[in-house]
């Protein structure tokens, strides 16, 4: 018995030819007729793959075509080039690491893990998974869960949004009851302040120069226009600004701010600056109690977030090892893997998914 | 000591606030013998005003940690008691030397209720060392791996704020009650414990009229505490000059 993983992702392929191999709900139906004895169709935003188990060789040009059977046309060289196989152990390996994020684009997201569970529970109802590929699931979720509880792997924001909302929450702590301005009704603010009002802002108001757009996104967000005339007086009751107007002058500077913090000693003002060219020059980031940041500082700590978690992919690679050699342990002392984990799932079975699931 | 090192890793879990709950009662227990034998509280050399100090540290982290959901403050706490209880283990403080003023509730009540109070100062000092470390990293935009371990920085301001009033408070009745000892104190001592809880009224007169920015808040207690250690070595070191407790 065979255990392998063949697939494609963002390492091998550009997104088209992922989209044209991104199979679809008969996909493990088809794979179980092709000679598979279990079978898992996993797709992702940036991969799409398939587990199995056969008793003889399913050649990896057989999975592409199961996985394209809505192209007429042959294959050719160049598309099956593009897929990868891993077999017994190193199917293994590989699953637990692309279960834990390490393989993902944005290296410790977590969407993945709901993502291999979804596709292990629609292969489960199907019958198209086995106890095989049960033992293989259940273990990759545990290896997931620890490598996300024992690492910093999925510390930090890695997009601009959720850098700003993460770092409001670094200043204020929860945000219910903070105060938003939204200065600027561009895209990028409204992304943020849609993500500040997920995380419980309430208050938030919107100014922009077509006081039409402005009623339009507070609608949007659940805000409160404020014509742009009046936005400075806003400044003394807020707790976050975002701003990203296309002024050519800085809106914002020492000499106009200080005024409006006199009696906000005690509380922080948030400035998240998305404007090119900046709509408050960065001497402001000086001042007591006020934390600036423009696109450039916004993405500089997201890449410091991915830098972070880039160094833990060697302590989440640990844990992997420990699991893939008590893995092989216990099921690939005998080489045949697949028969191995099947054998063993089959005693107690029905114990065993109670316990496990 | 390794308990309170064991605590001090920056993943707050329950282990954690149990190793400090471990040392302080391993520490109540010495005191507890200390002052049985001596029949007197025993604070009677830098020895055991150090360990009190410890003690008193952990014993206020335990009551405002988990009130102010400050359990990571274990992570700075624990490194300062364990530094605190080596400093008394490895100096050679530990002198008994013959005590000429008899057992007097007052002094005892005043030397204790002032410790307790630098406990709180201790913790405030800590909590300000959090507040500049969190606040330089979103300053310079430096965000290590410590920042997404701290508190948020209202949160770390609300706690100085709580342990500066709970300190001074303390530090108030403690400084009041030693007016009512029966022996004279030195004038010099007297003056500059005057002079730390006048430091401490100024800090929180600037943070109740918002006169003072929370960083300069945070920098004094800093200021404030390293103020009061020096008293408190003043205090012992003449105590022990002159055989006093």
């Amino acid at each position: 018995m065979n255990l392998f993983c063949v697939g494609l992702s963002h390492h091998t392929a550009n997104v088209e030819t992922r989209e044209r191999f991104a199979g679809d709900a008969e996909t493990e139906c088809v794979l179980r007729d092709s000679g598979c004895a279990e079978a898992l169709f996993l797709p992702t935003c940036n991969r799409v793959e398939v587990y199995g188990t056969a008793e003889r060789r399913v050649s990896t040009e057989e999975i592409a075509r199961c996985l394209s059977r809505n192209i007429d046309k042959d294959l050719s060289h160049e598309e099956t080039a593009a897929f990868y196989r891993f077999e017994d152990i190193k199917c293994v390996r590989h699953l637990f690491r692309v279960a834990s994020g390490i393989d993902s684009m944005v290296v410790g997201e977590t969407e993945v893990f709901g993502q291999v569970k979804k596709a292990y529970e629609s292969a489960r109802n199907s019958g198209a998974a086995g106890p095989a590929l049960h033992r293989l699931f259940q273990r990759a979720f545990r290896v997931a869960k620890q490598v996300r509880s024992r690492t910093e792997i999925t510390r930090g924001a890695v997009s601009v949004g959720s850098v700003a909302v993460d770092l409001a929450q670094k200043i204020f702590g929860n945000l219910a009851g903070r105060k938003v301005l939204v200065l600027g009704a561009g895209e990028t603010s409204e992304r943020t302040a849609r993500a500040l009002v997920s995380r419980g802002v309430a208050d938030l108001r919107v100014s922009n120069r077509s006081t039409e757009r402005a009623l339009q996104l507070a609608q949007l967000v659940g805000g409160a226009a404020v014509p742009f005339a009046k936005w400075r007086d806003q400044c003394r009751k807020i707790d976050i600004l975002i701003t990203s107007t296309s002024s050519d002058e800085q809106l914002l500077v020492p000499d106009n701010l200080a005024p409006m913090l006199c009696d906000r000693v005690d509380r922080p003002l948030f400035i998240i600056d998305i404007a090119v060219p900046r709509d408050v020059d960065p001497a402001v980031n000086e001042m007591d109690g006020v934390y600036l940041y423009d696109i450039d500082s916004l993405q500089s700590v997201a890449e410091q977030s991915l830098a972070l978690r880039r160094q833990q992919v060697a302590a989440a690679e640990k844990i992997i090892n420990e699991h893939v050699d008590d893995f092989q342990k216990r099921f690939v002392s005998r080489s045949d893997v697949a028969s191995c984990l099947r054998d063993k799932a089959t005693v107690g079975d029905s114990a065993l998914r109670a316990s496990e699931l | 000591m390794g308990v309170a090192l064991r605590a001090g890793i920056f993943r707050p879990t329950r282990f954690n606030f149990l190793a400090i709950g471990l040392g302080f009662i391993f520490q109540s227990a010495f005191l507890s013998i200390r002052g049985h034998e001596l029949h007197r509280c025993p604070l009677t050399n830098l020895f055991e005003v150090l360990i009190f100090l410890g003690w008193s540290v952990a014993l206020i982290y335990m009551l405002i940690g988990p009130t102010y959901r400050l359990s990571l403050m274990g992570a700075f706490t624990a490194p300062l008691v364990f530094l605190i209880q080596t400093l008394a283990l490895l100096a050679p403080i530990d002198v008994r030397h013959p005590v000429k003023i008899p057992a007097n509730p007052w002094l005892e009540f005043h030397a204790s209720m002032s410790i307790v109070a630098y406990g709180a100062f201790a913790l405030a000092c800590v909590a300000g060392v959090m507040y500049l470390v969190q606040e330089r990293q979103l300053k310079t935009h430096q965000l290590h791996s410590i920042f997404y371990h701290l508190p948020p920085l209202t949160d770390l301001f609300a706690a100085i704020t709580r342990l500066l009033w709970w300190g001074f408070a303390l530090y108030t009745l403690g400084l009041a009650s030693g007016f009512f000892i029966d022996a004279p104190l030195p004038r010099l001592q007297v003056v500059c414990a005057l002079g730390v809880w006048l430091l401490y009224a100024v800090i929180l007169q600037g943070r109740h009229f918002r006169r003072l920015a929370p960083t300069r808040v945070a920098a004094l207690c800093i200021v404030g505490f390293a103020a009061a250690l020096t008293l408190l070595w003043g205090i012992s070191f003449t105590a022990q000059m002159h055989s006093l407790p």
